[in-house]
């Protein structure tokens, strides 16, 4: 992976994206949800990013965010090169077929008014001055990509099962040949024996036509079989990022040893050993944050210094990105020990 | 292969909203009798020749040919329908009346809807014009109308009358004086339904195409916000025909020899128990027209809604 030369296709640095919250009899700006709160990745050209953690933790806000959905609050986005976190609605629209997303409901994300055709078309009639035939057998193309029988083009949505209409969603994403795509959760919504279909055909899409991928996902596993990178949020902040074979096998931050162990083990066996982390309380609110670290009222190796300051995004080995004190104490051999300790893990297994 | 598929797209969309349409046994019945009651009072006037505002003392008062069974009524075949007070031909009036009624009805209720659905989804998609925009319409809503209505009427009458003759002018001055002061509803209806389909994942897919506002609202919200549009346009249809005749009879509307179905009501009301017919036949047709368009409304909301029609 890293000998290729990696060239990031998308940049993210320092995002932010804030809610107002309006609260009084006058409405007065009494506060901000911080739904994410400084996030900062690169995504290499033909990789995928899977981006977990639990619910609300601000994984499809970010995914948004990145495609400019928002007005995001600030930070920098740059996408192939051209910077497009501080451009008006209006000036984005050119760069919008580079960028396309796929959504969690299937059912939600197309319209039930309009047919297959006219909404895998949608793309087409804004950013192309194909004819109807020429936009025709371009649709009757993407079907076939994704895998839906050109009969079904004059139907609508409500028509299709949940798996169909996830395909029309890709296809309709695909429209444009986007290089980058971001599907927010585009599993969760499908029963287990469709999303492996489904997944399998983001895959074989990503080697047709060598998208980039930014995968929002709860689902470990899953991001387990189709991410080359893995980055955990909690609380609109990353606090893990690595590639995935590390990330599994020895998580760093104690949030992702925590997500990691709480993966149901199909083997009873295997199970029986493996010791659960149960995190304790619930997650603080997006719009009151703790002070110091995010994680640091459910942290089980919590430390006096997480409760002041912030612990920094550092990268503690080549490729691997942790926001932790464990390995930032301002003793720098303490960090160093922790470090050390776990490649010589890493070595052992 | 090609060519064998291209064939299976050929079929017109609205062939299958006619088709899901027909299965709607109200929406038949009543779009059967709206296209009678449309005939009827266009063509009336030329198969009925008598004309609706002419005196005919001799003739005051007749009964409708149907209380002939009773024995004693004074009627004739000259006027089946009977005729009033004045002599003047039920049929005719109700033939003539009813051009006025319909017209005013449509007219209004398309001003109105067109009023209404403009302001909800401004309101409902732009967030900066939403309080501006409904907080306007809370101001119209608490208006009282009736007197509203009457200051409008005194106010601009004149004017439009010496502009458009005095027929056409009040025309004019009621369809606008009923269509915005009728447009509240729609809008409230429509911003809610806009504001909940906002959030819906395929607008925001539209929008990360790039998709331009106007566009967004022609083809994501505006088809899916027509059921209750189309619901509150035969509401509306009533309501125009209903303010109008009000109108009438406070001596604002048209002209008092200016026969509307709602004017013929109410002139017939003091003596209602004597000659019931007279407030039988407008407010038979009033009721009649109004429940057709409903069931058409009903009719027309199921056929368009791909969902029902099942496909």
């Amino acid at each position: 992976m890293r000998d290729l030369a990696p060239r990031p296709l998308v940049q993210v640095r320092d995002l932010k994206m804030h809610f107002p919250i309006y609260s009084g009899l006058l409405r007065r700006h009494s506060g901000n949800v911080k739904a994410v709160d400084g996030v900062s990745f690169d995504i290499i050209e033909g990789e995928t990013l899977g981006l977990v953690g639990e619910s609300g933790c601000g994984k499809s806000t970010c995914g948004r965010a990145i495609l400019r959905l928002y007005d995001i609050t600030g930070g920098s986005i740059t996408i192939d090169g051209a910077e497009i976190g501080t451009l008006s609605q209006h000036s984005l629209r050119p760069l919008r077929p580079r960028m396309q997303m796929v959504f969690q409901d299937p059912q939600a994300s197309l319209n039930p008014r309009m047919t297959v055709q006219s909404i895998i078309q949608e793309p087409l009639d804004e950013h192309t001055t194909m004819s109807t035939a020429e936009k025709r057998e371009k649709v009757f193309e993407l079907m076939d990509a994704v895998g839906l029988n050109r009969r079904f083009a004059s139907r609508y949505p409500h028509a299709f099962s949940g798996g169909q209409r996830q395909r029309i969603g890709i296809a309709r994403a695909l429209a444009l040949n986007p290089r980058f795509i971001v599907c927010d959760e585009p599993i969760a919504a499908l029963d287990v024996s469709i999303q492996a279909q489904v997944v399998n055909l983001l895959e074989d899409l990503q080697e047709q036509f060598g998208l980039t991928y930014l995968f929002i996902s709860h689902d470990l596993s899953m991001v387990r079989h189709i991410a080359t990178r893995v980055a955990v949020m909690y609380l609109g902040k990353v606090v893990e990022l690595a590639p995935r074979e590390p990330i599994y096998a020895e998580p760093l931050h104690p949030y992702t040893q925590a997500l990691l162990s709480a993966v149901p083990e199909p083997d009873p066996s295997l199970d029986a050993r493996d010791e659960r982390i149960i995190l304790q309380g619930d997650v603080p609110s997006p719009a009151n944050p703790p002070k110091g670290c995010n994680f640091c009222t459910r942290c089980p190796k919590v430390m006096e210094i997480c409760k002041q300051t912030e612990p920094d995004f550092i990268e503690l080995m080549p490729g691997r990105f942790v926001a932790c004190h464990l390995y930032t104490k301002t003793n720098e051999t303490a960090g160093a020990t922790a470090a050390h300790e776990v490649k010589e893990h890493q070595q052992g297994e | 292969m090609t060519e064998d598929l291209l064939q299976v797209r050929v079929r017109n969309q609205w062939w299958d909203v006619w088709d899901q349409f027909k299965t709607h046994r109200g929406a038949v019945w009543g779009g059967g009798f709206l296209l009678f009651i449309t005939l009827f009072v266009l063509l009336g006037p030329y198969i009925w020749q008598l004309d609706a505002t002419k005196l005919d003392i001799r003739n005051k008062d007749l009964r409708p040919f149907y209380t002939a069974l009773s024995g004693t009524a004074n009627w004739t075949w000259a006027h089946p329908l009977g005729t009033d007070n004045l002599g003047r031909d039920t049929l005719a009036k109700l033939i003539e009346g009813g051009q006025v009624s319909l017209s005013v009805g449509w007219v209004a209720m398309a001003l109105a809807l067109v009023l209404g659905t403009l302001i909800g989804v401004l309101a409902g998609y732009f967030r900066r014009l939403d309080n501006l925009l409904m907080r306007f319409t809370d101001l119209v809503l608490s208006l009282p109308l009736l007197p509203l209505l009457l200051v409008m009427m005194l106010l601009f009458r004149d004017q439009l009358r010496a502009a458009f003759g005095p027929e056409t002018g009040i025309f004019i001055l009621i369809v606008v004086v009923i269509g915005i002061t009728s447009w509240m509803q729609t809008a409230r209806i429509v911003r809610g339904d806009v504001l909940a389909l906002k959030e819906r994942e395929f607008v925001l897919a539209a929008r990360s195409i790039g998709t331009p506002a106007y566009r967004m609202i022609i083809r994501h919200l505006l088809p899916n916000v027509m059921s209750p549009i189309m619901v509150s346009a035969t509401l509306g249809l009533a309501n125009a025909i209903i303010t109008e005749s009000a109108l009438s009879f406070l001596g604002l509307g048209f002209p008092s020899d200016y026969p509307t179905w709602g004017k013929l009501l109410f002139d017939s009301v003091d003596r209602m128990a004597d000659y019931p017919e007279r407030v039988i036949w407008p407010g038979l047709a009033i009721s009649l027209t109004v429940l057709s368009v409903n069931y058409i409304g009903d009719g027309l909301r199921d056929a368009l809604d791909p969902r029902i029609r099942g496909l």
